[in-house]
């Protein structure tokens, strides 16, 4: 009997709610805006606390002379940015970055397309591959820094590269640490950054390559195209345009946040420094220097973020395809 | 029947989750009001940072030391990877040190960082070395108690030198044929570490043993003295020889790679001495750093560590306190710092007298050369200093730049540094 009359109670609610008068409309909204607020609210004053706030703080900074102090007094105005715009190891970072910018770029791209469409055409243990591929994105820059560094290449004639090279009868390589013309830091670095990064982006081109329609293909075949080169070209490509324009735009991001792999490879040294790394020891290494430490973070800001929107346009980022 | 069980609406459960968490909070807030903080004698518990020591047993000899002071109590920090830089960012925060080891710097004087300590320090002056003294003291008063000496010098294999006919070198130009004839198929002439081999912490021996302080007396840059522009072709001299092991898996502050036989030469501290006396017995010997370039000297380069109390602590006086007690008053402490882990000297001289571990042997030949040779710090070196020296040295060493030019670079920012510092 009592579920009985639960039951006719409930439509009668539903009934009730359905002529919604004026004032509950009201606490509706306002439930729904607390709602968004408790939702949102977490999130939006981690923000505020860890990012706009510490932004705000650098850009007070970056105008103030502030050696070993947070809290400066002297008031400099833009002395600061003056300073890192004429330094030359700054600037000579800048430039070392962009060139590895221009190089890590494409290549990583290139290898994690060629990676995707050799594991999309796989006959058999497709997912095996893709695993094996994907398994390093999951390990730390830093991780694996070190085991480049003291395992693979770390110079001495028992190193894993170095061993190899022997078999040859190649000398041994000093790799991070070699004086001379040839500058063999860079394929520990390149080669590190591969290997961490283009399982992730295979499968974000895998998952592109999954979208293109068969039937495209098919119409190809039937219009005369040959599988292969023609098809990659005229069908493929395309149909990856959206994923590939993401792809570009995460790596070149990716390219500006090197800090990780450098630092821990090669430490303060003027080559193969990049903007982060020169930074780090100008503004939170033993040095301290807050004022220029901000004034350069705040121009490498603007580099990235002027970079990106001009990518983005030139690439058509989020138009429609 | 869902309709019927509308006990957990998503706004009930978040009331839930929420009159849940506040009453949580209200519990914690309540009982860390009544629980025990293990503070006593109204000073606050003192924290005290020290770096990662490599030996064996410093850990846990810090914290025994710690818990042997009684007037208050003292949490060790023990702070492994980049030290100096955890340090730094570290005395700006709330939870900054109130003691702390490191190497006196102007900058932390001219931030107020760390304290004036002539008030305890003055009964002992006369029981420190002058060197470690001076190295502390800025504008006549003393900030740092040396708690230990790192003498950094060249260890080399006796047998392996003696074999290949090659005596041990007191000028670069005798260790750069030296380092060619000792390297044979596996093993090379010399290690004096990798990643950046000549980092901001090397310029300063280098320059010592260059006869060229980088900073002179009265603050003025030395860079450009044709004595150093000589000594950097020299460097590179010695680096392309061929006869340098350029990168191995440890720094050079480990002497795993003299200790596997990669090298017959190696650039490390007296600390290392233990180790090397296990591996190889008597088969060692110790030499100072050879003398570089025209007006150059052999040295042996002081380092080591400085006990410190940070200006800003809110337990100034307590933490001038324990470090009295500790790294004055407490001498057979400093003895086992000292001596029963690795091997450093003891900065006071009455402490180092009872130390019979470095009364014989080759430890014994290190104190005297340390004696003899002494070089250490200068406190206006500061780390940007460091860096353009070290970008300098690399262009010129690695690269093969003109040292003339690529000094004239480094000059410019040592000499706005000093500008900056002395005016």
């Amino acid at each position: 009997m009592s579920d009985a009359q639960t039951t006719s109670a409930v439509p009668a609610a539903r009934s009730a709610d359905r002529k919604t008068s004026a004032p509950s409309r009201k606490r509706r909204v306002r439930g729904a805006t607390g709602a968004f607020w408790l939702f949102v609210g977490p999130f939006l004053l981690g923000l505020v606390i860890f990012i706009y706030v510490p932004i705000g703080w650098s850009l007070v900074l970056s105008f103030f002379r502030a050696q070993n102090t947070v809290a400066p007094d002297v008031f400099v105005g833009v002395k600061n940015y003056v300073d890192m715009l004429t330094d030359s190891a700054f600037l000579s970072s800048l430039w070392t970055f962009t060139l590895f910018a221009i190089f890590i770029v494409p290549t990583t791209y290139l290898f994690a397309l060629a990676l995707a469409v050799l594991i999309n055409r796989a006959r058999f243990a497709r997912t095996f591959f893709r695993s094996v591929i994907f398994i390093p994105a999951a390990c730390s820059y830093v991780v694996g820094a070190l085991v480049w560094k003291l395992s693979i290449f770390n110079g001495v004639r028992f190193g894993l590269a170095n061993t190899i090279l022997a078999t040859f009868g190649i000398e041994p390589i000093a790799w991070v640490a070699a004086t001379g013309d040839i500058p063999w830091y860079w394929p520990v670095i390149i080669t590190l950054r591969l290997w961490l990064q283009v399982g992730f982006y295979m499968i974000l081109l895998l998952a592109g390559l999954q979208q293109i329609p068969n039937n495209l293909y098919e119409a190809a075949y039937v219009d005369g195209a040959k599988q292969g080169w023609q098809t990659f070209i005229h069908v493929t490509l395309p149909g990856l345009r959206a994923t590939s324009v993401a792809v570009l735009i995460l790596l070149l991001i990716n390219a500006y946040q090197a800090f990780d792999e450098f630092y821990n490879l090669l430490g303060n040294v003027p080559y193969a420094r990049p903007p982060l790394v020169y930074l780090y020891y100008t503004a939170l290494g033993t040095a301290q220097d807050y004022g220029h430490g901000s004034a350069g973070a705040l121009i490498l800001a603007l580099i990235i973020a002027v970079v990106t929107l001009l990518q983005a346009r030139v690439l058509g980022f989020g138009r429609a395809n | 029947m869902s309709d019927s069980t509308p006990t957990f609406s998503r706004r009930g459960f978040l009331q839930a989750v929420g009159g849940v968490a506040l009453a949580g909070a209200t519990g914690a807030g309540l009982a860390a009001c009544g629980s025990n903080t293990g503070r006593s004698g109204g000073a606050g518990a003192l924290q005290q940072w020290y770096h990662q020591y490599g030996e064996q047993g410093t850990q846990q000899a810090a914290l025994k030391f710690a818990k042997a002071y009684k007037d208050a109590t003292v949490n060790v920090v023990w702070t492994p990877g980049d030290y100096g830089a955890k340090l730094a960012s570290g005395l700006l925060s709330s939870s900054a040190p109130d003691v702390f080891e490191s190497q006196l710097n102007i900058e932390y004087v001219k931030a107020g960082q760390v304290a004036p300590l002539d008030d305890i320090f003055a009964s002992v002056k006369g029981d420190f070395n002058e060197a470690d003294i001076k190295l502390n003291t800025y504008e006549g008063k003393i900030y740092g108690i040396k708690m230990i000496d790192d003498p950094q010098l060249l260890y080399y294999r006796k047998s392996m030198l003696q074999k290949a006919g090659v005596q041990p070198p007191t000028t670069f130009d005798e260790l750069t044929a030296a380092v060619k004839k000792l390297s044979t198929g596996k093993v090379k002439g010399a290690y004096f570490g990798s990643q950046n081999f000549i980092d901001g912490s090397r310029i300063q021996p280098y320059f010592a043993a260059m006869g060229v302080p980088v900073i002179t007396e009265d603050h003025k840059s030395n860079v450009l003295d044709p004595a150093v522009i000589a000594s950097f072709v020299k460097l590179r001299e010695f680096y392309t020889s061929g006869g340098v092991l350029q990168s191995a898996p440890t720094e050079w502050t480990d002497p795993s790679a003299f200790i596997q036989e990669l090298v017959a030469i190696q650039w490390t501290g007296l600390w290392a001495l233990p180790q090397i006396q296990k591996t190889f017995g008597d088969d060692f010997g110790v030499i100072p750093i050879p003398a570089l370039g025209p007006k150059g000297k052999q040295v042996v380069y002081n380092g080591g560590w400085t006990q410190f109390v940070n200006a800003k602590s809110k337990n100034l006086d307590a933490a001038k306190k324990f470090v009295k007690w500790l790294w004055i008053d407490q001498t057979q402490y400093q003895e086992e710092w000292s001596l029963n882990y690795g091997f450093h000297i003891p900065p006071r001289p009455s402490v180092a007298a009872k130390a019979t571990k470095l009364q014989s042997g080759q430890a014994a030949e290190v104190v005297k050369i340390a004696k003899q040779f002494g070089a250490g710090d200068n406190i206006a070196f500061t780390p940007k200093i460091g860096t353009a020296l070290s970008d300098a040295g690399n262009k010129i060493l690695r690269s093969g730049a003109d040292p003339k030019a690529a000094l004239t670079v480094a000059d410019g920012i040592v000499q706005s540094e000093l500008k900056r510092l002395f005016g």
